[in-house]
């Protein structure tokens, strides 16, 4: 019982993170329907850039652990929601109005550039990090196992829900996330009725960055160790996520999330760990194949 | 406008892109995170963020004024395909004789890079029957590719088979693994296809990955036998029963890659072939019936399960065949040989080429895999180049080098369907 308590945690913090990539990628689909390959990979540039943060602050002698994280998290977001800018801008946009293939296509590509982008220019080899936040809070003393949660957890835990908070916000209280939700229902509607949708789908995109890059803050600091590659298994497992929940409903997106953690966790805990990314990606095919509009998405009416 | 105005808000749309390049790069080029004796230490790069600053202030600048002072005699995209039609009736034949000859006059590098080269045409038009005729994106290729290439190796390593024995086999496997794939995924379409696959071909690495007792694990297989000719063998002592004995001529390595070069030639060659008769069969126009609307299909009483699951399995046998070629060549596989990147790479040769054009598939494969050697000194920006390229093709030539293509049946004359038209990956 300890044991599953556990790792009842453990999963919730790794479904947080999960939640904030899902969220960029349902975004995307609800608006322009397209799935933002290079979603992951830009997540990925956020885990670096906030390696690169907490370094050079380490640096320059700030050892004030919640200064440094509110540091980098404000330099990682806004780095990265360049990178999510640039990227509609170049690879995207372009591309609006062109056959359904091409912004997958293109997608990938962007997702190759950018793999390869932080290859060549922060090298290959795998990235550690010392734990910057310490200490254990036991939670149900035993015998033989304590169920425990870490300061690191709750910091996770912490972090991810006021920066859900604030962008629930954004989305259903300020004119931007007015413009949005119209934007999601009938693109081209909302052009009729004076949005200005290129603009609201680049703010799409510069938000679904932010929220990445602080998953990859989030990631650096759970797991301590990061390289060019992590963008894309965990885009997948993101993406599985935002499936889940039903592609283009934003709380489904973050629940999707938990449970894509839980479940990983879970398998990791009870079965083997070498094939918990087998679990995952099981799931997106069973999901796809028998409830393809997920737990709260709008079943999709095809008119011939 | 002025030219005077013109120039100024040039410079100013090139100044705005440069600092938008200074703040992309500013953190990730300019300060490299490296080991140090107790922790990560930050390596300032200043003149690498110059550089590229200065090359995307440079770049932008000269598009802007290759876009306001464009040759007026560019020709329209329209003349550039009609010219590559009367081009291409030509072009295919000398590109076989090419082909054909090639072993004749070309070292032994070249004919590495033909072997390559020949291999990514070969999957190229296994996808194409895929994703160019039945219009099923399909983003999970590399799996039959893996599938075929580990049957062999499983299959020559623990029951000695040879390998024009295993080859059958090893497509027959992969076309049941496509009907597999395939059953489950009947219902889906367009995005949720091609992710389904990608989380297959995924799969089935993660698998060969764990599976250390059947598949050796990341240590991959080694020792895989290579090709016979009619039961002789390339080895290079020039003993009884190899080809330089039988022939009495001195043995050289040269002998075995020519032959290998041969093998894959007729692989593809024969690919192609099948593909082009079976566009005439009914099933073939069935494919490219599906792939412009799914439900007139259905409508027309033609069944769609059948149809889309013998596209997955002929894909996947071509597939298979190409693996099991990609086995005895290099004689060593692993898992890592089989990643997504691979499927990325075929998937990209059928689209730049255009979907559903034979010819269109070959020269893409010699433009992005001869292309991408060419840049070998260069290995770390290989894949960049690569990524940049797919990007760019996708906004300059979204439908791909050749990019219209006629019905393999019509009634009547052969009428020109504009690519505009033809709504791929909807179905």
């Amino acid at each position: 019982m300890a044991y599953a308590l556990q790792q009842l945690i453990n999963g919730l913090t790794l479904g947080m993170i999960y939640g904030l990539i899902a969220v960029g990628y349902t975004m995307v689909y609800g608006i322009i329907g397209m799935i933002n390959f290079a979603h992951g990979d830009i997540f990925m540039v956020g885990a670096f850039l906030s390696l690169i943060c907490l370094t050079g602050l380490a640096a320059l002698g700030i050892s004030s652990v919640p200064l440094a994280l509110a540091i980098t998290l404000l330099f990682a977001a806004g780095i990265a929601a360049l990178y999510g800018w640039t990227v509609e801008r170049i690879a995207y946009r372009p591309l609006r109005g062109s056959f359904r293939l091409a912004p997958l296509i293109s997608a990938i590509g962007m997702s190759i550039v950018l793999q390869n982008f932080v290859q060549v220019s922060q090298g290959a080899r795998v990235k550690p990090m010392a734990p910057l936040i310490q200490g254990d809070i036991p939670l149900l003393p035993g015998a033989d196992f304590t169920t425990q949660i870490s300061a690191m957890q709750i910091a996770i835990v912490v972090t991810t829900l006021l920066v859900l908070g604030v962008f629930t916000w954004l989305v259903t209280r300020t004119p931007l996330g007015r413009a949005m939700r119209a934007c999601e229902q009938d693109l081209k509607m909302a052009g009729l009725l004076g949005i200005d949708t290129d603009q609201t789908i680049s703010l799409t995109f510069v938000i679904g960055a932010a929220l990445a890059a602080v998953a990859g803050l989030m990631f650096l600091l759970y797991y301590g160790v990061i390289d060019f590659y992590i963008g894309f298994i965990a885009g997948v497992k993101a993406f599985t996520a935002a499936v889940l929940g039903g592609i283009g409903s934003l709380p489904g997106a973050v629940l999707g999330g938990l449970a894509i953690g839980l479940i990983e966790t879970f398998w990791s805990a009870y079965f083997t760990v070498a094939y918990k990314d087998v679990a995952a990606f099981s799931i997106l095919v069973i999901v796809l194949i028998f409830m393809p509009s997920g737990l709260f998405g709008r079943a999709d009416v095809e008119k011939v | 406008m002025p030219a005077r105005s013109g120039v100024v808000a040039a410079l100013r749309d090139a100044f705005l892109s440069a600092l938008v390049a200074l703040g992309l790069f500013g953190a990730m080029i300019g300060l490299k995170t490296a080991v140090g004796p107790t922790s990560l230490v930050l390596v300032p790069r200043p003149w690498a963020v110059a550089i590229t600053v200065g090359v995307v202030f440079a770049g932008r600048l000269g598009l802007l004024a290759w876009r306001a002072w464009r040759p007026a005699g560019t020709p329209s995209p329209r003349q550039v395909v009609a010219f590559g039609r009367r081009a291409g009736h030509s072009v295919a034949p000398l590109l076989l004789i090419f082909a054909l000859t090639l072993p004749a006059y070309a070292g032994r590098y070249w004919l590495d890079l033909g072997i390559l080269v020949l291999t990514y045409i070969m999957l190229g038009w296994g996808l194409n029957i895929v994703v160019g005729l039945a219009g099923l994106l399909d983003l999970g290729y590399v799996a039959f590719y893996a599938v075929g290439a580990y049957s062999y190796a499983l299959l020559a390593t623990n029951f000695d088979l040879g390998f024009w024995t295993c080859l059958p086999l090893a497509g027959l496997l992969a076309a049941c693994w496509g009907i597999m794939l395939g059953f489950p995924v009947l219902r889906l379409r367009g995005d949720y296809l091609a992710i389904v696959t990608l989380a297959f071909g995924e799969i089935i690495r993660i698998v060969l990955l764990n599976w250390v007792s059947l598949t050796n694990g990341p240590n991959g297989i080694s020792g895989i036998p290579r090709p016979t000719l009619f039961g002789l063998t390339f080895s290079m002592d020039g003993g009884p029963g190899s080809v330089a004995d039988f022939f009495g001529v001195e043995p050289a390595i040269t002998q075995r890659v020519a032959f290998l070069y041969y093998v894959i030639l007729g692989l593809a060659l024969l690919t192609n072939w099948v593909s082009l008769r079976l566009r005439r069969l009914p099933l073939g126009r069935a494919w490219e019936a599906l792939r412009e609307d799914e439900v007139a299909c259905r409508a027309l009483g033609i069944n769609v399960t059948t149809t889309k699951l013998t596209a997955f399995a002929m894909g996947a046998c071509f597939g298979g065949f190409a693996g099991a070629f990609f086995a005895t060549r290099q004689a060593f596989i692993s898992p890592e040989s089989f990643n997504f990147m691979e499927s990325a790479i075929v998937l990209a040769i059928v689209v730049l080429g255009g979907l559903g054009s034979q010819l269109g598939v070959a020269l893409a494969a010699v433009v992005m895999i001869g292309g991408t050697e060419i840049f070998r000194d260069f290995a770390e920006y290989r894949m960049l180049i690569f990524g940049g390229a797919l990007v760019v093709m996708m906004i300059l030539r979204p439908r791909g080098l050749v990019s219209s293509r006629t019905p393999s049946v019509s009634l009547g004359a052969h009428k020109q369907i504009s690519a505009e038209l033809i709504a791929q990956g909807r179905g």
